[in-house]
């Protein structure tokens, strides 16, 4: 009997508990909900002045104030400097305490939560295009790009070729990624935003071979892509892939992130600057919607302001990003090779139309794998 | 009574010395089957453990501790364990509920309810996460309303414990199922006949026979809600400290370049799991000896 | 319903119905049916074709293909797995019954990249199988075997609880009756366990044709050849095309709903023929 009793008390223990953490989790759910909408709820009052906002004057000592930045990828680096330096010049400035939280994943992906509700008071991502599909949900205004210098993009990149050791193909140019027996590495364009960068670079100099003959330059694209043994779905699958798994001679990526995958891994591969690369803008905005709710417009705004700074500029530069301020290049001159870049708006007429004519469904791409269309 | 039925139930479990007797294979085939067996689990799952571990420590215990002792490791591995801590209990009481229904009575549309039930394991994750936002989101079907009260659920550890509920929903029933179904009805008839009343069967005559099997899916339930990760991935918002559940730290850092951090932080997952299962052995083992002790 | 069900003793039918139906309702129903609701906002000439555009047909069949391969390599292994952990003591059993779950503990990404260091051509395996001309990494092969470590546990969980459950007289009996060892097995355990395997199998299968984590790593994920379903929907998802996307999910979400009624509705016919008998 005492074994049936032993026994029985059991799934008593197990349904308190189960029931204790059913109600536990009910109350921190709220919790959280609460503390994370704490921008809707206690900053009620704050958007009723955010309103009128010129009018209100700053109160001396003001709370610690926090923002979010929904970021992508390999840019936490750089984002937690640049954050501890805002921090202080905002401090210094203004008394007041800011902490920046981060965010990062793939540049669409995160879009998608910005849309769906992550409450970002300022988004950094990889591509216009992520930031337009936000814009057109109407958080934030559609003619974000002239809100701050240079299309809202405070440092730049550009797609390079990373190859082995003493470049035993010897690959120089986009031409030679189209000879028999060149294994190229690029993620998956529909998939990556770095590899539309990569595949839109490609294009433009199949075109300028080609002198604009485009059947020319989509029997390149496909050429190239032939030779793709393996597309990952985003740019760190394919640097693995390239550098741990060993297949490949060579792989398209960004400029930061080959210098980053260059001092992680060694001296194993070596950087080759195309004739003709591309000029990756990744752009920043205010999330109009939140930080009026949040009433955090006035620091969101300083916050992305600061990365045009000096001080910003450096950061960007010491984080392998192009700064776009011509002094602070000039300082960095020996790290980044002057080159000829195309511009996504001049030579493709903006992302809305990169992304219709190239990666949409049928879209250029498509055609490469779509059986029948030799 | 009741009792009774649960002892004489518990010895007739098969005892592990039976090796030798006829209803036991021959030596070589018993051999050769667990050679097979180890073989594959080598292959199959030991093999990416040790990848694992080697990547984790390919630079060194330092970089390896201090992976693990990260603020942000640290505050992932408290939300990861927050979310299985809610979504596993809540799960288990769905399942012994679900499976007693299934197993002990006969009724229409019960093939189409089991199937119900399965779902979720053939939800891709990344659609199982996406349509909490569907629901949820800003843009959702509950959004609007959500946040006029200023409740928010997806980007938030309430969306996680939804996203991480779904995706292991079915583990302790499906494990529950067709081991009561196996033992049939007849002694909680019995129970029944003899007038008992419903809780108190469950308690003295279902549990007794079904304990290893709920055991089995609390671990398997735990085990993957602690490592789900693609439709959290979607939920969660990745906001770092915060909503960063371990699998998420994990991809994040492998995404940043940090081999092997990221590796090491896969591997306290790993550990986790192991945790889990030794405690699993633990109830096992002082189970058996108190069996002995009453037997003998 | 409830008039259907037959005469029990047994007491419960409404409070589990209730908590069943009502869990079930909230956290399965209500938000399978936005994925729903969101495909039906293409008209059904988009969703066609969506869903029947020459890539997504191909990655149907490589998803479904290698699923099917991964779960019946599972349903035979896994069976000797959990025959071998019940049946059998030696030494390093222990450690061997705590890595079948492991597969559900790994982040599927992690799994993804380590298999994939296993298998790739310079990878440990890998460089053995590579002279045989055997490529593993990066082809349908790869994502079977990706699928099988995703699948494993599915098949010895649910097996092994039966399996330590059976009754040893009833193999004793036969066995006196004078039936040799592998009769045995075949004509009384193995009909004991169909119901075990069957759901193990249903599960691996369909866990396998939504797996998208740690496939994507190992597929190569090249358009026709190794690229998966859900690598798709992830895409479509990606480019903001999300009606797309849960079209494609749509289809993937019946295509496993009708394979599990159907093995359910077999196992619930088999149950009762055996209560008949």
């Amino acid at each position: 009997m005492s074994k049936r009793n032993s026994l029985s008390k059991w799934p008593v223990l197990l349904l308190t508990a189960s029931l204790a953490l059913g109600l536990t989790a009910c109350g921190s759910g709220n919790n959280a909900a609460n503390s994370a909408g704490s921008g809707g709820a206690a900053n009620a009052p704050a958007e009723n002045t955010a309103a009128n906002a010129g009018a209100t004057e700053a109160p001396a000592p003001k709370d610690p104030v926090e923002l979010l930045n929904v970021s992508y990828d390999p840019t936490r680096e750089l984002y937690v400097s640049f954050n501890a330096a805002f921090a202080k010049y905002w401090k210094d400035k203004t008394g007041q305490e800011v902490t920046v939280k981060q965010s990062h994943g793939g540049s669409g992906k995160q879009s998608l939560s910005v849309i769906g509700g992550l409450k970002a008071d300022v988004v950094t991502l990889a591509l216009g295009y992520d930031i337009d599909a936000i814009a057109e949900k109407g958080l934030l205004n559609k003619d974000w790009k002239g809100k701050f210098e240079d299309n809202s993009a405070p440092y730049t990149s550009t797609i390079v070729f990373l190859v082995r050791k003493g470049n035993p193909k010897g690959i120089k140019d986009w031409s030679d990624l189209v000879k028999d027996g060149v294994q190229v590495i690029t993620p998956n364009p529909k998939t990556s935003g770095g590899a539309r960068w990569n595949y839109l670079a490609a294009w433009g100099y199949a075109q300028k071979q080609d002198g604009g003959d485009e059947a020319k330059t989509k029997e390149f694209i496909k050429k190239l892509f032939q030779n793709v043994p393996v597309l990952d779905s985003g740019a760190r699958g394919s640097t693995t892939t390239f550098t741990e798994r060993g297949i490949g001679d060579v792989l398209l990526a960004w400029e930061n992130e080959a210098f980053l995958s260059q001092k992680e891994l060694g001296d194993k591969f070596e950087i080759v600057y195309p004739s003709l690369s591309i000029l990756a803008e990744p752009p920043v905005a205010v999330v109009d919607k939140v930080v009026d709710s949040k009433g955090t417009r006035e620091v969101a705004e300083e916050y992305l302001k600061y990365l045009y700074t000096d001080e910003g500029q450096k950061i960007a530069a010491d984080n392998f990003y192009r700064p776009i301020n011509p002094d602070i290049a000039a300082q960095y001159k020996d790290t980044f090779k002057d080159l000829e870049l195309l511009q996504i708006d001049k030579d493709f007429g903006g992302w809305a139309e990169a992304q219709k004519k190239h990666f949409a469904d049928g879209g250029t791409f498509d055609e490469i794998y779509t059986p029948g269309s030799k | 009574m009741a009792g009774g039925i649960a002892t004489s139930r518990s010895v007739r479990k098969p005892a592990p010395a039976d090796i030798g007797r006829p209803t036991s294979e021959p030596a070589a085939v018993r051999w050769l089957l667990i050679g097979i067996a180890v073989l594959f689990l080598t292959l199959i799952v030991l093999l990416p453990l040790i990848t694992v571990f080697v990547e984790g420590l390919k630079r060194g215990w330092e970089v390896y501790l201090s992976a693990l002792i990260d603020p942000d490791a640290v505050s992932a591995l408290k939300l990861t364990l927050l979310v299985a801590a809610i979504a596993v209990p809540l799960n288990t009481v769905f399942g012994i509920a679900a499976s007693w229904l299934i197993a002990k009575f006969s009724f229409r549309g019960k093939s189409l309810l089991l199937s119900l039930i399965d779902l979720p394991f053939s939800v891709s994750p990344v659609i199982a996460g996406f349509m909490f936002l569907l629901l949820f989101g800003a843009q959702g079907y509950l959004g609007p309303w959500l946040d006029e009260r200023g409740l928010q659920v997806v980007f938030a550890p309430p969306g996680i414990v939804l996203a991480t509920m779904f995706v292991t929903f079915p583990f302790v029933a499906r494990e529950l199922i067709p081991l009561m179904q196996a033992q049939g009805i007849q002694e909680e008839e019995a129970a029944a006949t003899l007038g008992a009343k419903g809780f108190r069967i469950f308690w003295s005559v279902t549990l007794p026979n079904i304990k290893w099997g709920l055991l089995y899916g609390l671990v398997l339930c735990n085990a993957r809600a602690m490592g789900e990760f693609g439709a959290v991935s979607v939920v969660s918002g990745h906001i770092r400290g915060e909503t960063n559940t371990l699998p998420l730290h994990v991809e994040i850092l492998y995404n940043e370049y940090q081999f092997s951090a990221s590796f090491a932080a896969a591997s306290l997952l790993m550990l986790l799991a192991l945790l889990t299962l030794g405690a699993k052995s633990l109830v096992e083992w002082k189970t058996a000896q108190r069996n002995q002790d009453l037997e003998g | 319903m409830k008039g259907s069900r037959s005469r029990s003793v047994l007491p419960g039918f409404g409070l589990t119905m209730g908590i069943t139906v009502l869990y079930l309702g909230i956290i399965v129903l209500i938000p399978l049916g936005c994925i729903f609701l969101k495909t039906s906002d293409l008209s059904w000439g988009e969703f066609w074709t969506t869903v029947t555009a020459p890539r997504v047909m191909a990655s149907y069949r490589i998803s479904l293909l290698t699923s099917l391969a991964a779960a019946l390599v599972n349903l035979l292994f896994g069976l000797i797995v959990a025959w071998v952990l019940v049946r059998y003591r030696f030494p390093g059993r222990k450690l061997l019954d705590s890595l079948v779950d492991l597969p559900f503990a790994l982040p599927t990404a992690v799994a993804g990249v380590a298999l994939t260091a296993i298998y790739a051509p310079n990878g440990w395996i890998g460089q053995w199988l590579e002279p045989l001309g055997l490529k593993v990494a990066f082809t349908p092969l790869g994502i079977t075997i990706a699928l099988i470590f995703i699948g494993l546990p599915f098949i010895v969980r649910t097996v092994q609880p039966v399996l330590e459950d059976l009754d040893k007289e009833i193999e004793e009996a036969a066995v006196m009756l004078g039936a040799g060892r592998w009769r045995t097995v075949l004509r009384v355990v193995l009909p004991e366990l169909t119901p075990a395997l069957l759901t193990g199998f249903a599960l691996a299968f369909a866990r396998g044709i939504g797996e998208y984590g740690s496939v994507v790593f190992i597929s190569g994920n090249m358009p026709m050849k190794t690229e998966i379903a859900p690598l798709l929907i992830m895409t479509k998802l990606e480019s903001f095309e999300l009606e797309q996307a849960t079209a494609i999910a749509v289809v993937l979400l019946v295509m496993s709903f009708a394979m599990l009624l159907v093995i359910n509705y077999i196992q619930w016919r088999a149950s009762r023929r055996a209560l008949a008998e």
